[in-house]
């Protein structure tokens, strides 16, 4: 069982009040209890389970200007006065920095939690093995799928508390159901493996399993006897699981903190264009039952939806109470990041965006870490289909693409086929005119 | 011996009895005991930016019956706790039964000393040292304008309790110095990144003004980078430096020969042991047992000592990296590579050290032979696809070849390689086989454990390029 707030708050005092008595001027604490279960099946057999209770606490105390941290899992009275102790001798000895403090006490949450985060349904394990083994049974169905590589079903339920010596203390329970499924398909020779995923924080909105073992299956088979292609440059359609990553790294690029050191490509961009003028970007923190809704940061500042890109021109940043000060700008409650992040829908079908072009390569997998926050180069190991007249011809693997995160952002045309399936969400993407290095 | 429990309100003779009594009718498993206290120092943008210390005490209780893993973990040490994830392990393999195998070798192996290298430097030197870093990096040069520094140390102290009472133990030491330097010249921001370490404790590395080793190279990366130009696209040779670039052979064939992935068959690997994947020459190992390297351990996570696993020998497919479950079910004996990140973590079969040993060319006459291509001194990180063998892994620092001779610097490439197939086009294996400087960490399946790599200069026929210039 996840610890209730009366718990967690037990700890928090502890912890607030000693460290106030060692002499700390500020303190924040986060307490932390969770509990998941996961089950691994593959070959529509029982792999695995597993089942984790974590408890966890992660003290910051200051002493003016001088600030440290210290974080443990064992929650007995006794290790919690060891650490404060070690924490206030480290902090006493740690050289000021004039930027770090406390949240501003005006941006601290105070509100209805409405949006909800929390859903107690609980699956027994014969539940979540007959999900799963449903989705399996579904992909082998699939004469080209000859294997899996596991595939799992997992239940999470947490609980958190946040509290700072200048009375804010809040918390709430949240739930997360995943399964994901996992196959191999061979053909002539070929072996590939793709997988489909799903994740909600309530059960009835995850993918049926029919549907998740189906899709797996059908990009795995999708993706046999690959060609490798010629070294070419040529516009290339993001499939909705990888364009979204272009959002993740638009995100690194406007942190405060990337901002505040000049170690972005996006530094002194505010106002202007970065995208082309039919891109918009907002991240809202608001919206019901979403995997990235939260109702305060991880400082307690309550969230505000932002409006990040308008017409193509950077609008704002991402901030937190350090950075922001560095940048003299207040926290948007972003200490924890984005929140629900995602291109507003474009305005072509995703018919049209795949018969734009004589031939297209349709990008369905990236691998590797090529991507340059700070001058952004952009660079990764790719396999996809070729698109020639409007049609999928072959599958097309062993290939890299590249290009320059400044030209990419300007050529990009969206599709109007948005889902709000992740925390960080596109509609599928053309972009034009990249470098795909092959043969 | 002192047991990790001894503060907890679990005896000893406690566990020893739940354990017992849940693994007799099992084939396999252990009450794993983990506590684990460690400390991040980071200096960034010329302040200490966070000190965190972080004091991590759990348990993973794990049985195995046939290819079925049940896995239970808390951090609360107690009967009664314990006795719930008991529980929750037979309802999972109600179904079925087995033999405990309560054969596990014996060591005395001692690869790195029982110290505390937190404790061993006082906080007030480590700051020094990183404000050190941060005003040597700066002041060589007016074109330095961001620095980040940090030390990281841990003491990851593991007790593994078997049915039948039996108790293995290892305190491992774990170090890490890291720098980055980013560089601005002409508009330009470049970024070089260098780190050391290894299981001793930090002085040990800090030797000789070693530190300033680490802020000079970061510092030659990033103003190499400065003057690189955009990188070629296509196949083409490729030289590889010694040392680190061994991420390569980590990437291309290390994860394809653990066991798990071809005791399930999704290896392209796994049909291939007695054949040739690999040109002649070419002798690869996986070494737990190198003195005070990052992948070494006395023990693996299960218990089992580990040991210097060979491969691939002259080009054969020998052995793949095994831990207990995978070794039980393909009928052959762990090679002591069953890790795992912590106790909240399952065991799975892991490289160590994986190492291409050395062969007779220079790296001259490779640069030499080729008309044109690339030499890659340097990388970033690197990743695979172990069912279709694609690989790839970013190149950090590199240049071109043309007609013989290294060229200018190219930025930002990216390498794709097949991995049964790119170890057959190895042409020319070098005489100067170097270990890495001790940063490397490998990602499976979510955890992250410390590894090493090491290889001499190496000569490859055709590896795909990615860049932007057609």
């Amino acid at each position: 069982m996840i610890k209730d707030q009366d718990y967690l708050k037990k700890i928090a005092d502890i912890c607030l009040s000693k460290s106030k008595k060692l002499g700390s001027t500020d303190a924040s604490i986060l307490v932390q209890s969770s509990v998941s279960e996961n089950i691994n099946v593959r070959n529509k057999k029982l792999d695995g389970s597993e089942r984790s209770e974590n408890l966890g606490v992660v003290l910051t105390t200051y002493l003016g200007k001088k600030k440290s941290s210290i974080a443990s899992s064992n929650l007995k009275e006794n290790n919690l006065n060891e650490l404060v102790d070690r924490c206030i001798e480290t902090m006493k000895i740690t050289p000021e920095d004039e930027y770090n403090s406390l949240p501003d006490k005006d941006l601290h949450f105070s509100g209805l939690k409405d949006l909800d985060l929390y859903d107690e349904t609980h699956l027994s394990n014969e539940d979540k093995i007959n999900y799963i083994k449903e989705a399996e049974d579904e992909a082998f169905s699939n004469n080209k799928i000859v294997n899996t590589n596991g595939s799992g079903f997992g239940e999470n339920k947490s609980n958190f508390l946040l509290a700072n010596s200048n009375g804010f203390a809040d918390g709430y329970k949240t739930s997360q159901f995943t399964a994901y499924c996992e196959v191999v398909s061979k053909s002539n020779g070929s072996m590939e493996r793709d997988y489909e995923y799903t994740s909600k924080r309530f059960y009835n909105d995850i993918l049926k399993p029919k549907e998740l073992g189906s899709i797996a299956a059908d990009h795995a088979v999708k993706k046999l006897n690959p060609k490798k292609i010629k070294s070419e440059k040529i516009s290339l359609i993001f499939d909705k699981r990888i364009s979204k990553n272009f959002l993740s790294i638009f995100a690194s690029a406007i942190s405060s903190s990337a901002i505040a050191k000049g170690t972005t490509f996006l530094k002194d961009k505010l106002n202007q264009k970065v995208f082309n003028t039919e891109i918009n970007i907002n991240d809202r923190g608001d919206i019901k039952k979403a995997n990235g809704s939260r109702y305060f940061d991880s400082e307690g500042i309550g969230i505000i939806n932002l409006d990040l890109i308008k017409n193509g021109i950077l609008q704002d940043y991402l901030i937190d109470t350090y950075n922001g000060k560095k940048i003299n700008r207040k926290s948007n409650g972003r200490a924890s990041g984005t929140t629900n992040l995602y291109f507003e829908n474009g305005s072509k079908t995703f018919s049209e965006l795949i018969k734009s072009e004589k031939k297209l390569l349709y990008i369905k997998e990236t691998i590797g870490h090529g991507t340059n926050i700070i001058n952004g180069d952009y660079s990764v190991g790719a396999s996809g289909i070729m698109i020639e007249n409007g049609e999928f011809s072959y599958p097309v693997s062993e290939i890299t693409i590249a290009g320059n995160l400044n030209n990419i952002f300007q050529n990009i045309t969206l599709a109007d086929d948005l889902e709000f399936n992740y925390s960080t969400n596109s509609p599928t993407m053309h972009v034009e005119g990249m470098i795909v290095g092959g043969k | 011996m002192t047991s990790l429990l001894k503060n907890s309100e679990l005896s000893l003779e406690k566990a020893d009895k739940i354990v017992s009594e849940t693994l007799n009718s099992c084939d396999d498993g252990e009450l794993y005991v983990e506590d684990t206290k460690s400390e991040t120092i980071v200096l960034d943008d010329n302040k200490i930016k966070s000190s965190n210390y972080t004091s991590d005490l759990g348990y993973g209780f794990r049985a195995v019956t046939g290819d079925t893993v049940a896995y239970s973990h808390s951090n609360e040490i107690s009967e009664k706790s314990l006795k719930n994830s008991s529980d929750n392990l037979k309802s999972t393999l109600k179904n079925n039964s087995g033999t405990y195998n309560s054969e596990i070798k014996k060591t005395n192996q001692k690869l790195y000393k029982d110290i505390d290298p937190i404790e061993s430097k006082s906080m007030k030197s480590k700051i020094e040292l990183l404000n050190n870093m941060n005003e040597y990096a700066r002041s060589k040069d007016g074109s330095v304008k961001q620095v980040t520094a940090s030390l990281l140390a841990e003491k990851k102290n593991i007790e593994i309790i078997r049915s039948g009472g039996e108790l293995l133990s290892d305190n491992r030491p774990l170090v890490r110095i890291n720098m980055s330097v980013m560089v601005e010249k002409n508009g330009r921001k470049e970024t070089g990144v260098y780190g050391i370490g290894g299981r001793q404790d930090y002085d040990e590395y800090l030797k000789n003004d070693n530190w300033k080793k680490v802020c000079d190279e970061a510092f030659r990366i990033a103003n190499t980078n400065i003057e690189s130009k955009p990188s070629p696209a296509g196949e083409m040779k490729v030289v590889l430096g010694p040392g680190w670039p061994a991420i390569l052979i980590h990437e291309a064939v290390g994860h394809g020969l653990e066991g798990d992935f071809n005791r399930k068959k999704t290896s392209a690997f796994h049909d291939l042991v007695g054949k040739k994947v690999a040109s002649k020459g070419v002798t690869i190992i996986d070494d737990g047992t190198i003195d005070n390297r990052r992948g070494s351990l006395n023990i693996d996570d299960e218990g089992t000592p580990t040991e210097r696993t060979v491969l691939i020998e002259d080009g054969i497919l020998k052995n793949f990296m095994q831990d207990r479950l995978n070794a039980r079910l393909m009928n052959t004996k762990s090679t002591g590579n069953g890790r795992r990140e912590s106790y909240k973590h399952v065991v799975m079969p892991r490289m160590r050290n994986t190492i291409m040993l050395g062969g007779t060319n220079t790296q001259e006459e490779m640069i030499k032979s080729v008309d044109k291509g690339i030499f890659a001194v340097s990388f970033g990180g690197g990743q695979v696809d172990i069912t279709s063998g694609k690989f790839v892994f970013n190149c950090t620092e590199a240049y071109e070849i043309i007609n013989g001779k290294v060229g200018a610097p190219i930025k930002g490439a990216t390498l794709i390689g097949d991995g049964p197939s790119s170890l057959k086009e190895i042409l020319m294996v070098g005489n100067d086989m170097m270990l890495d400087p001790g940063i490397g960490t490998c990602g499976k399946a979510g955890q992250g454990v410390p590894v090493g790599v090491g290889q001499p200069s190496l000569l490859i026929n055709n590896m795909t390029v990615g860049g932007t210039q057609l």
